[in-house]
């Protein structure tokens, strides 16, 4: 088992090299840089000015000297000026000028994520920050997304091809055929506007005390999470994912219907209720449960759409301004951030699949 | 001055706009259902309620994509004076001989928002099918000899496969899908790399069948490779002598970008089908009677895996089309007035709150094509297990 898991994290290290030089690559070819010369020192600057600018920032050495002084396994670049102070990449991180006084390697190996050119903040604040909030947002989508998917998959699955089940698959596959940018959209309209969809009939009635019945921007939702500003994201993101795990759930739980021992314990006289509750569920939940951790990872995608849309500062709106600028290290930290998400939900389930199913052992 | 249409009058002329959709739809599935017993696994589908439903969805778009200029009522990217925002149904201030309304209203730049959805479409069925397509040949060629092989080649490609799974779609098509990008030799190595595979694929096809009759085998593949060469050059590196095959860099960014990020999955579910059919007895008769490797993968292993892996081309087509719509969405790759469905939603969600109709349509239409598309492979997969 240590083993495995071992080999397991040998991969992810290689994974995460291999993936944040191919994201180094593209933020840092020469187009790239250009734009983010004109966003940093001023639109209008002459292509002689934009590469003094590179130059004097660090950006014109090779691309692979760069990746290693990001990575921390080359020493950083500086410079000295004139009057004697020190500039350079580690003496903007460490926020020195003496001669000296900055380490001479100064990457992630030593713990520095760099500085956010969007945010004008160190980067490990800004995601940290951001991840903060993101975290909020997928523990409620969680909560709402699980018991429901599980839920509608159990009560499809457990009497196949009866009504209740061609219902909710209906219900599931359209859930999966709604991407967030559709639902969201939808959402708003209907529920979140003060001149169309429900709202103004609720506010007419006096149904409601404000003008709406759900708030469409969720920028709120940082001083504090209310049902009020909080339902329409969460609600968006839970539905698309939602149908995937109802319908793994109820493959799963037909499965399980059909075998021996269910049919041994209606023969004996249990109650459908009981045979559900207490012979089927535990069985039929394994699959589901692996495809819930590998789900997260998938849902980071629609919290990025989520979060742009109902404008609530999370990683995935991050993760969207620094693409939209460029913001190199900022990139670079958030695909780390990407792939350690990817990576240990898989560890997760492949773990917890082992402890949770017998017949499976891992060698 | 006329009047503004009732809903009812708006739906009216809606289905009678839709004309050659209806009589087209109609005849299809008059046809299909009188040959159903003859028409093998397609025939079956209309056996299933829920096939047959999804089907409809399906080939409603398809035929409004291919009727498009029959139906719009105005030019799509052509602005009306006095119709900003306006609400379905509102008559054109000076119609001067075009269709008198705006069926579903004017979007923020007075365009009409009908026309705009039904030629969304077809932006929308030109590439997803054809993305799909090749997303399939890519995770078939590869994903054959890494499932029956196994061995290193298995470790190398599974490696890359999950490489590009790692990544957060939205990150990818950020890094690779943007105007700096395309100025770059790039997209075009990368479809150089991606678009051989369809070529090599059906070279290999036809010579492991044909290797038995060198005149047959010279025929078909020669016949392959000089139309598969010809598309290659002109729709990779836009050097088609004579000009009929071409992509715009913009189209072929957004090509790339979506095949690169469906093939991985595929080819992981073509490997582990390999590996659970390689173990069946017909693949030992034919290892036993001498057979190269590469007719058993492509006529011993990959007609018994069509099941699966044509209800997988369904969801992977609707997929396509949520990734298509993401790009749109944060515009990316697309022509500035470009009437696809990602873009609409994005332009119309500005004014989501006063006026909904401009975001809501397009939201439909592809909620609606998606979910055709679901249905169908539902169905399908439903019939196919039925054998």
């Amino acid at each position: 088992m240590l083993l495995f898991i071992a080999r397991r994290c040998a991969v992810l290290f290689f994974t995460a090299l291999c993936l944040t030089f191919v994201v180094f690559y593209l933020t840092n070819m020469p187009a790239k840089l250009e734009t983010l010369a004109k966003t940093q020192a001023g639109s209008r600057i002459s292509d002689a000015e934009v590469a003094t600018w590179l130059d004097r920032n660090g950006y014109a050495q090779p691309m692979l000297v760069r990746y290693g002084e990001w990575l921390g396994v080359a020493p950083g670049w500086s410079r000295q000026d004139k009057d004697g102070a020190v500039t350079g990449r580690c003496y903007t991180l460490t926020d020195t000028t003496e001669p000296g006084a900055a380490p001479e390697r100064c990457g992630i190996l030593q713990g520095y994520w760099g500085n956010s050119t969007r945010f004008r903040a160190p980067v490990s604040d800004v995601i940290g920050a951001r991840l903060g909030a993101t975290g909020k947002l997928m523990l409620w989508v969680l909560i709402v997304m699980v018991p429901m998917a599980l839920i509608v998959g159990v009560l499809a699955g457990m009497r196949e091809g009866s009504r209740t089940d061609r219902t909710l698959s209906t219900f599931a596959i359209a859930s999966t055929a709604t991407p967030e940018y559709v639902s969201g959209v939808v959402f708003i309209a209907v529920l979140a506007s003060s001149t169309v969809g429900l709202s103004p009939l609720l506010a007419s009635w006096g149904w409601i005390d404000g003008r709406v019945l759900f708030q469409g921007n969720a920028r709120s939702a940082l001083d504090g999470i209310t049902f009020w500003n909080f339902t329409l994201p969460v609600m968006t993101v839970a539905l698309y994912g939602m149908g995937y795990v109802a319908r793994i759930t109820r493959a799963s739980m037909t499965e399980v219907m059909t075998q021996q021992y269910i049919r041994t314990a209606r023969l004996k006289g249990v109650s459908f209720a009981n045979i559900v509750l207490r012979h089927a569920l535990r069985n039929a939940l394994i699959a589901p449960f692996t495809v819930i951790m590998l789900q997260i990872p998938w849902l980071l995608n629609g919290v990025v759409i989520v979060e742009v849309l109902f404008s609530y500062p999370g990683f995935g709106w991050a993760l969207f301004e620094a693409a939209a600028n460029n913001d190199i290290e900022l990139l670079l930290a958030a695909s780390v951030v990407a792939v350690l998400v990817v990576l240990v939900t898989q560890l997760i389930s492949d773990i917890a699949y082992v402890y949770l199913n017998p017949r499976i052992r891992v060698t | 001055m006329m009047d503004p249409l009732s809903w009812l009058e708006i739906l009216g002329r809606l289905c009678v706009q839709l004309l050659p959709v209806w009589v087209a739809l109609v005849a299809l599935f008059a046809v299909s259902i009188t040959f159903k017993r003859r028409l093998g696994l397609y025939g079956k589908l209309f056996d299933s309620t829920v096939g047959m439903i999804g089907f409809a969805l399906v080939m409603f778009w398809v035929f409004a994509a291919l009727f498009a200029n029959m139906i719009i009522t105005h030019d799509p990217l052509a602005q009306f004076s006095g119709m900003r925002n306006a609400s379905p149904g509102s008559p054109l201030r000076d119609p001067a001989g075009a269709y008198e309304h705006f069926l579903l209203g004017g979007d923020a730049v007075a365009r009409d928002v009908f026309s705009r959805m039904v030629m969304g479409a077809r932006e929308v069925l030109r590439i997803a099918p054809f993305a799909a397509m090749i997303s399939f040949m890519i995770g078939i060629s590869l994903g054959l000899p890494a499932g029956y092989i196994g061995g290193k080649l298995d470790t190398g490609l599974t490696f890359i496969a999950n490489l590009v799974l790692a990544f957060p779609v939205i990150l990818l098509f950020f890094l690779l899908v943007a105007p700096e990008i395309q100025e770059t030799p790039i997209p075009r190595v990368m479809a150089g790399v991606l678009f051989i595979m369809p070529v090599l694929f059906v070279t290999v096809l036809l010579n492991a069948r044909y290797f038995t009759q060198p005149a047959k085998r010279n025929l078909y593949v020669g016949a392959v490779l000089v139309v598969g060469l010809w598309a290659y050059s002109g729709l990779a590196f836009n050097t088609d002598p004579l000009g009929v095959w071409g992509m715009s860099p913009n189209l072929l960014n957004v090509f790339v970008a979506v095949v690169f990020v469906n093939a991985p999955t595929v080819f992981r579910i073509v490997r582990g089908i390999t590996m659970d059919i390689k173990t069946r007895d017909y693949v030992a008769a034919a290892q036993t009677r001498g057979e190269g490797p590469w007719y058993i993968m492509l006529w011993e292993i990959l007609p018994n895996a069509r099941g699966p892996l044509i209800v997988d081309f369904c969801l992977r087509i609707g997929y396509t089309t949520i990734l298509l719509g993401t790009l749109g969405f944060f515009g990316l790759g697309v022509a500035p007035e470009s009437p696809d469905w990602g873009s609409t939603i994005n332009q119309g969600r500005r004014l989501l709150t006063v006026y909904p109709h401009a975001a809501l349509a397009p939201a439909f239409a592809l909620m609606s094509l998606v979910l055709g598309l679901n249905l169908l492979a539902d169905g399908l997969r439903e019939e196919s297990l039925k054998d």
